[in-house]
């Protein structure tokens, strides 16, 4: 197999709160492949944002990155490069040329001041050092690639005069601007409305195709990760608790989250008024974290005195993964 | 087997007809009305007793301001809403603020969001015993013993009576929700998304709240949605909106099985399946959703519609019947062959 | 009052804070707000001083002698020469200046004039009640003598009796100034939020027009307008008037707003749709929603309206003369020839700087803690 562009290996993110010491992201490992989709799905409080931010080095206060390493591979090829080991100046040469991001919310990450034109050509104008008439071409450039109307036009427009859908374009033209090699894409539909959502899973994909982009995409849908992820990392309460291919994530999950999870999805393929199988209880708040693997109150085939005092260690081979007694590293 | 059996011929509950919502938008200094916005711009359907009803549709399709004219949180500009109950039929559309606050207890509604829906300064107890108290339970004791069978109802601890919202997650804070609009025994509940803001291992337990809880006391369900899928699993029948108008209204089976819209065959097609490899039959629709403030003349839908002809631009689609309790507002509905749910990738083998 | 939760010992540390209302998790909240908490003392202090002004005045007030004119602050000296402890001050003798042939007074280090504690001193009244005790006194002064730990300015008053007093002018002047435009504020702000249309439009335009008009000079107009033959207290009041009436737009509008986003919540929706009156969802619901926001609302006031009368004294426009507040006091720091002849007539600063820093903590404090997400 091809070496991965981005590995994370152990990644520990701490959070300092009043409660105590939050550990958000607590151990994560996974690789991303060139011209692959890594899902990262999993609910809330799983860490899946935070390990983005982490990434990328711009975990908030009173957050900060307690161990492990993302290493980089150069595009020239060498020895990776632990980004976690830069300084906060080579750090920024990786954001945006290296690694870009798409927000969530299009609205909250744009300038209302500024117009779009002027958002994406600060970045082009900052890294590729163009003219600023060089820049302005660039930026109608990616207007039109990720299939902004009339973009020569909608340059000069500012982000409010955009509809949701358009502003997320933007959102990932400007992501784009200094052709990353991995870009990180955190609930980009989660905002929008169905239609809408299939038109931007279909841009992006079609987008990674074309430049062969490494795709990480963290959401909370599993619909959306089965039609857009090749491996998938299904994370609970700061773990990956399972990774995989896509095909085998859904078609013979092993752990016991991945395939409740699975089957308390509601589908359009149901019998009108079925009930669903549910999850018993409610996701621990990560200040809460129950002792033993942290799955262990809510899953149906805990072994009694091992999962609830021992929390269990990452097993499997390269590329499929799982941290679950029942299939492997019982003591 | 349940109060549902009555089945689809029992009386209607609720028949809204012809109903509208205008916003007038205003301008300058002196705040005149420059023109309207068309939240609903003639809706018209009727729920009978016992059923789900599901309203779906996109953002600013006018799915909640339908049920906001319902409940009369806001007054409707123009149409009829009957309510039928203890015998007789008002129209609460038209019905004066004072005559409308004895009819309230019948109809009740659970919100979206689980966190702005309670007051957090009020414990559970108080929340979910307010409609109590203000309908005339005012006997301390009694009240307490009718929350804590609520509690039950609707899986709380009882020993929880004396939290705070603060102190409990969203699915829990969801079923306070419930179990207060379920206080006054009411024939009809409005839920508006109850479970979009949810978390997916959460939101099953909701969804199977709702069906047993109308299962035993017979509720009628108004509910109100964006999700397809969530759909399914509660409905009797849908009515799929868009700008403003109902363009589909089917039994869901039907409506999953063959819809004869093209906008609801493009909502089905939308909807993300755990599947995977599901995306490649996808129809992806062009632009946005069309703009209530003005929207385009003829069949709103038909700048996204990918079998529109000339007819389409100029003459707007009524509703029509085009079988037993099936509407449609399309003029191609008759010669259209649409794709539904059967023509998707199953269960990945 | 914060000591409510403590009558339920037997609760567990999860079952307190599942039972907490948002009073005491403000509260908890505030805590650990170091900077307001320590604050919050200071402002306290002052109020007490505003409080007991007079128990902690040593001279009268008002009382002028020109003996005493421009004396340097003194120390009180806590030692006898013996070395047993028995605080004194030193006394004044007068000298003839050899070129004017005046006689100037200074401190005698030979004479001392021994200071007890809770002696009787000049006659008050506090709550109502006639008193003549203070916390400090000088045991049988002769005519001139005083505890000017402060100094003395032109007419020979004692600058430390003058800032007690003015302490408690300054800061009622706030607290009442406040009361009236809170009661403005909630008032007009809230009739314009609940009735809204023309109603909310008139007062909206009411207030823009208030606020965009230029204080100084609508003070001095409004100031200018007060009778000259007025007494003190209805200067005072007057003046109060004046700057609250100026000063309810900000909390108008804070009502204002708080309330029509209160509106939209959905608990008041249920309430609403569960047949409740409107002023069951108003008292019930709304209101204890936004006291907290008012009352940080308030404590950003307070100090506003402190300097506003304090600049209106300072520049002749507001109290006036026998009238003592901080800003009267600072008046005779005025001119460079007094200020570099007695610097200690600056010292009325200080007060007004730490109340008014104290009071901006306190209240980013109290907004922190009673809506930590907005």
């Amino acid at each position: 197999m091809v070496d991965p562009i981005l590995s994370i290996r152990d990644l520990h993110t701490e959070f300092v709160a009043n409660e105590g010491i939050i550990r958000a992201v607590d151990g994560v490992s996974f690789d991303v492949f060139q011209g692959r989709t890594l899902g990262v799905v999993g609910e809330s409080g799983c860490g899946k944002s935070v390990t983005a931010r982490s990434i990328l080095g711009i975990v908030e206060k009173p957050g900060r990155v307690t161990g492990g390493q993302i290493l980089l591979r150069p595009e020239t090829g060498g020895e990776a490069v632990d980004l976690l080991q830069l300084g906060p100046k080579a750090m920024r040469a990786i954001r945006g040329p290296e690694i870009a991001l798409v927000f969530q919310e299009p609205m909250a990450s744009f300038s209302q001041y500024y117009t779009i034109g002027n958002q994406i050509m600060e970045g082009i104008r900052l890294h590729l050092k163009l003219s600023a008439r060089a820049a302005r071409d660039r930026a109608i450039e990616l207007l039109d690639m990720v299939g902004v109307p009339q973009p020569a036009r909608r340059v000069d427009e500012y982000p409010f005069q955009l509809s949701g859908g358009l502003r997320q374009r933007v959102m990932i033209a400007m992501a784009l601007a200094c052709d990353p090699r991995v870009l990180i894409a955190d609930e980009p539909t989660t905002a929008l409305d169905v239609t809408t959502q299939a038109q931007i899973l279909d841009l992006l994909r079609e987008l990674q195709q074309k430049q062969g982009l490494a795709l990480i995409l963290i959401t909370h849908d599993m619909g959306v990760i089965a039609e857009m992820a090749h491996d998938v990392a299904v994370m609970y309460l700061g773990r990956a608790v399972e990774t995989g291919p896509v095909s085998e994530i859904f078609t013979a999950p092993k752990h016991p989250y991945t395939r409740a999870l699975l089957r308390s999805i509601p589908t359009v393929m149901a019998k009108p008024r079925t009930r669903l199988p549910t999850i018993e209880g409610s996701i621990p708040h990560p200040s809460n974290r129950p002792a033993g693997c942290a799955y262990n109150p809510r899953c149906l085939e805990l072994i009694d005195d091992l999962c609830r005092v021992q929390e269990p260690p990452e097993t499997g081979m390269a590329g499929r993964r799982i941290r679950c007694f029942l299939h492997g590293g019982r003591p | 087997m349940s109060a549902r059996s009555e089945g689809l011929e029992a009386p209607v509950l609720l028949e809204v007809k012809g109903l509208k919502k205008y916003f007038p938008i205003r301008k300058g200094l002196l705040r005149r009305v420059v023109g309207q916005v068309k939240a609903v711009d003639g809706v018209s359907f009727a729920i009978r007793k016992g059923e789900t009803l599901a309203l779906v549709g996109e953002s600013g399709c006018g799915k909640t301001t339908v049920s906001r004219c319902i409940l009369r949180a806001m007054a409707p500009s123009e149409g009829a809403i009957n309510f039928a109950f203890e015998g007789r039929t008002v129209d609460l559309a038209t019905l004066p603020r004072k005559r409308l606050r004895p009819l309230r207890r019948h109809m009740q509604m659970v919100f979206q969001d689980p966190y702005s829906s309670l007051n957090p300064r009020m414990v559970v107890g108080d929340t979910i015993g307010e409609p109590l108290l203000i309908n005339g339970m005012t006997d301390r004791a009694e009240r307490r013993r009718r929350v804590l069978e609520l509690m039950e109802l609707v899986g709380l601890p009882g020993a929880a009576i004396n939290r705070f919202p603060h102190a409990f997650s969203g699915g829990q804070r969801q079923r306070i929700g419930i179990a207060r609009a379920l206080a006054l025994n009411p024939a009809l509940i409005v839920a508006d998304e109850p479970v979009s803001a949810l978390d997916v291992s959460v939101q099953a337990q909701i969804l199977n709240l709702l069906l047993d809880l109308q299962d035993r006391l017979g509720l009628t369900v108004l509910f109100v949605a964006h999700d397809l899928s969530v759909v399914k699993h509660v409905s009797d029948r849908v009515a799929v909106m868009y700008v403003g108008r109902i363009v589909e209204l089917a039994e869901t089976e039907a409506l999953y099985r063959r819809p004869l819209h093209p906008y609801t065959e493009a909502l089905l097609s939308a909807a993300p399946t755990p599947v995977p490899g599901a995306v490649s039959q996808r129809i992806i629709l062009e632009r946005d959703i069309a703009d209530p403030a003005n929207p385009p003349p003829g069949c709103a839908f038909h700048p996204r519609c990918r079998y529109a002809e000339a007819r389409c631009k100029v003459e707007r689609p009524d509703m029509v019947e085009v079988e037993p309790g099936r509407q449609v507002a399309c003029l191609r509905a008759g010669e259209l062959v649409l794709r539904g749910i059967t023509d998707m990738p199953h269960e990945a083998v | 009052m914060f000591g409510m939760f403590k009558s339920r010992p037997q609760l567990s540390q999860a079952e307190r804070f599942a039972q907490a209302t948002q009073l005491q998790l403000t509260w908890w909240r505030f805590r650990k707000h170091r900077v307001a908490m320590v604050s919050g003392v200071i402002v306290a202090l002052f109020y007490l001083v505003a409080l007991s002004a007079d128990f902690l005045a040593t001279t009268d007030p008002h009382a002028t002698d020109s003996r005493t004119s421009y004396i340097a602050p003194q120390p009180v000296h806590f030692f006898e020469d013996d070395g047993s402890f028995r605080p004194y001050v030193n006394g004044l003798k007068g000298v003839r200046d050899p070129k004017t042939f005046k006689i100037v007074y200074t401190p005698d280090p030979q004479r001392h004039v021994q200071v007890d504690f809770l002696a009787p001193g000049y006659p008050y009244t506090f709550l109502g009640i006639s008193m003549t005790t203070h916390l400090f006194a000088l045991r049988n002064p002769e005519r001139g003598d005083g505890i000017f730990i402060l100094g003395t300015d032109q007419l020979g008053r004692d600058i430390w009796s003058r800032l007690m007093v003015a302490t408690r002018v300054s800061l009622t002047i706030g607290l009442v100034g406040v009361s009236i435009s809170l009661f403005l504020g909630v008032l007009l702000g809230g009739v314009s939020a609940f009735y809204g249309g023309m109603v909310d439009t008139v007062i909206q335009r009411v207030i823009e027009v208030i606020r965009s008009m230029p204080t100084i000079p609508l003070w001095l107009g409004l100031a200018a307008a007060l009778p000259n033959d007025w007494s003190v207290t209805q200067v005072y009041f007057s003046i109060t008037v004046i700057i609250s009436l100026l000063a309810w737009t900000d909390l108008a509008r804070v009502v204002r707003g708080k309330f029509l986003a209160l509106r939209e919540e959905e608990f008041v929706m249920a309430a609403e749709l569960a047949g409740a009156s409107s002023g069951r969802i108003i008292f019930r619901h709304m209101l204890p929603s936004f006291l907290s926001h008012i009352i940080a609302a308030v404590s950003l006031a307070l100090p506003a309206m402190i300097i506003s009368e304090t600049s209106l004294s300072f520049l002749g426009l507001g109290l006036r003369p026998p009238a003592i507040s901080w800003g009267i006091l600072l008046q005779d720091a005025q001119s460079i020839q007094s200020l570099a002849l007695a610097p200690w007539l600056l010292s009325a600063a200080v007060p007004v700087i730490l109340v008014i820093l104290a009071f901006n903590f306190l209240g980013d404090g109290l907004r922190d803690a009673a809506d930590p997400y907005g």
